[in-house]
C-alpha cells in the first residue's frame, strides 16, 4: 500500500523567494514525523501546502492517495490539520465550534455529539465546553484547535506546533495523546522543541532554507554530535556558510 | 454549505453587529420615510417612499456587513481553518453569501410595522409591496456580492468597506439621469451599457409592482458574476 503522505518535489515561490525547493518525502502509518527547521525554514509552508491552503508552484502532494490540488476535497477529507497558531472563532463557545467544524465534515445528530465528547475527552476540554474560545487561556485554544482536528479520526495529522504555549504538563499530555494515536495513523508534527522529537517522533526532518537537509531517526540524528542542539545548530548554520 | 451559512449567521447575533445594523437600519428607513419621504402627506397608501430609501441604505450598511467577511477572517487566520476543511471554495462563498443574505432578509422583515400601518390606514396594493420587497432584497444580494468579493481583496476592513460603497455606487448611479445625459453626450454607447447595468434602474421595476424575468436574470446574473469573482480571488489570494 502507499504511503498515507507522499510528497515530492513539492515547491513554492513567493516571487523571487524560494519559500520551499524541491522537498520530497513519504509518511506511512504508524509514522510519526518531527518536523524540524529554524524559523522561516518553509515549515509551515509545507504544511500549508499539504493542508491545501496553498497551491504549490510545483511539485506534487498526496494524501491517502488524492492529490491535495486536484482532488482537494477528498485529501481533505483524510486529514486533520491544525493551522500555525491554532486560529478559531473567537465569539464561539468550545462546543459550538466543533459542532460547527463536525457539520461541516457531514455529521449529524447522535453521532456528531459522539464525536464531539470523545474529541473533547482526549483534548480534556469538557470543563470549558460551553465557554467562548476568546476568553480561554492559550492552553486552551491550542487544545480547541487539536480537538478540531481530532474530531473526524482522520488517517493522517498535520500539527503545525502543538504544543506551543502550553505549560509542562500539558506538553505531557498532548505529546503522550500523540503517542497514543501514533501506531494508527500517519502524522506530521512541526516544533522547536528538540527533545519533543525524540520522545515522541519515529523520524526527524530537518528543513533549512526550504530544502530538506536531513530525514533520519532522532536517535540517528542525535548520534551525530554531542547532542541533539549542538547537531541541529551544526547542520542549519552550517548549511549558511 | 448549509453548515458555513448557519455558523455566519450565528455569529452575526453573536457579536454586536447584527444588533447595531439592524437598529439603524430600522431607524433609519422609517426616519426617512416620515421625513424626506413624507409618508402621512402623500396621503397615498403605498410604501414608495420607504422602498426609493432602501437603495441607498443599502449602498452604505450593505458594504458595512460584508467588509468583514473575508477580512476578519483572514485577520484572525480562519481562513485557514475554513478553506482546509474539505469544503470548495465555492461552497464557502455561497455559504457566507447565503448567510448574509438572510440577514438582509431579516432586516427588512422588520420593516413590518410600515407594512401594517398603510394596510390600517389605507387599503394598498399588497402584490405591489411584496415585489417592492422581493426588489429590495435583490438589491441587497446585489451589493452583497460585490462586498463579498471586494473584502476577499484585503485584510483591511476599512479598505474593503470603502471599495465595496465605491463599487455600489458605480452601480447604483449608473442609470441616474446625470450619468446617463452625460454618457449620451459625450460618449453614447455607453450610456445604454450603463442604464442596462444599473442596479437602481432596475429596482424601480419592482417598486412599481413589476417583476420581469429580465430584471431577475439581470440581478441572478449579476450575484452569480460577483460570486464567481469572489471565489476567483480567494484562490488566488487565499494564502495572502
Amino acid at each position: 500500500m502507499a504511503a498515507l503522505i507522499e510528497i515530492e518535489g513539492l515547491t513554492k515561490r513567493f516571487g523571487a523567494f524560494t519559500a520551499v525547493d524541491g522537498v520530497s518525502f513519504s509518511v506511512d502509518k504508524g509514522e510519526v514525523v518531527g518536523f524540524l527547521g529554524p524559523n522561516g525554514a518553509g515549515k509551515s509552508t509545507t504544511m500549508r501546502m499539504l493542508a491545501g491552503f496553498m497551491t504549490p508552484s510545483a511539485g506534487t502532494a498526496r494524501i491517502g492517495g488524492h492529490d491535495v490540488t486536484d482532488d482537494a476535497v477528498a485529501a481533505r477529507r483524510q486529514l486533520g490539520y491544525l493551522p500555525e497558531g491554532a486560529p478559531t472563532y473567537p465569539e464561539m463557545t468550545v462546543s459550538a465550534f466543533l459542532g460547527f467544524c463536525g457539520r461541516v465534515r457531514g455529521f449529524r445528530g447522535k453521532d456528531l455529539d459522539a464525536r464531539i465528547a470523545a474529541a473533547m475527552e482526549r483534548t480534556q476540554l469538557e470543563g470549558v465546553r460551553l465557554q467562548p474560545i476568546e476568553t480561554l487561556s492559550k492552553g486552551f485554544k491550542r487544545r480547541v484547535g487539536l480537538a478540531q482536528a481530532l474530531l473526524h479520526n482522520p488517517p493522517v495529522l498535520v500539527l503545525d506546533e502543538p504544543t506551543d504555549g502550553l505549560d509542562p504538563n500539558q506538553k505531557h499530555e498532548v505529546r503522550s495523546l500523540i503517542q497514543q494515536m501514533a501506531p494508527e495513523k500517519a502524522i506530521i508534527i512541526s516544533t522547536h522543541i528538540l527533545e519533543e522529537v525524540q520522545a515522541v517522533c519515529t523520524r526527524a526532518i530537518i528543513i533549512a532554507r526550504g530544502r530538506l537537509i536531513v530525514d533520519q531517526a532522532p536517535d540517528e540524528l542525535a548520534a551525530r554530535g554531542p547532542d541533539l542542539d549542538t547537531v541541529f545548530r551544526t547542520l542549519t548554520m552550517g548549511d549558511a556558510a | 454549505m448549509i453548515a458555513i451559512a448557519r455558523r455566519e449567521l450565528a455569529g452575526y447575533f453573536a457579536t454586536p453587529v447584527a444588533y447595531v445594523f439592524i437598529v439603524i437600519f430600522l431607524a433609519l428607513s422609517g426616519a426617512l420615510t416620515f421625513t424626506l419621504g413624507n409618508f402621512f402627506g402623500r396621503g397615498q397608501a403605498d410604501l414608495n417612499p420607504f422602498f426609493s430609501f432602501i437603495p441607498w441604505l443599502f449602498l452604505f450598511l450593505v458594504p458595512a456587513l460584508t467588509m468583514r467577511l473575508w477580512a476578519e477572517e483572514r485577520r484572525q487566520g480562519t481562513i485557514e481553518l475554513l478553506l482546509t476543511l474539505p469544503v470548495t471554495q465555492w461552497q464557502a462563498v455561497v455559504g457566507k453569501f447565503v448567510a448574509a443574505w438572510a440577514f438582509c432578509a431579516i432586516a427588512l422583515a422588520l420593516t413590518f410595522p410600515l407594512w401594517l400601518t398603510v394596510n390600517w390606514l389605507g387599503s394598498p396594493d399588497n402584490g405591489v409591496i411584496l415585489a417592492g420587497y422581493v426588489g429590495c432584497l435583490f438589491v441587497a444580494g446585489a451589493y452583497l456580492a460585490i462586498g463579498a468579493a471586494i473584502s476577499a481583496l484585503t485584510k483591511n476592513q476599512v479598505i474593503a468597506f470603502v471599495l465595496a460603497v465605491s463599487a455600489c455606487f458605480l452601480f447604483a448611479a449608473a442609470g441616474s439621469p446625470v450619468v446617463t445625459e452625460f454618457l449620451s453626450a459625450n460618449v453614447p454607447a455607453l450610456a445604454d451599457v450603463a442604464r442596462a447595468v444599473s442596479v437602481n434602474d432596475r429596482f424601480n421595476g419592482f417598486t412599481r409592482g413589476v417583476v420581469s424575468a429580465r430584471d431577475l436574470i439581470y440581478f441572478a446574473s449579476f450575484i452569480l458574476f460577483w460570486l464567481l469573482v469572489n471565489t476567483v480571488v480567494l484562490e488566488h489570494r487565499k494564502a495572502d
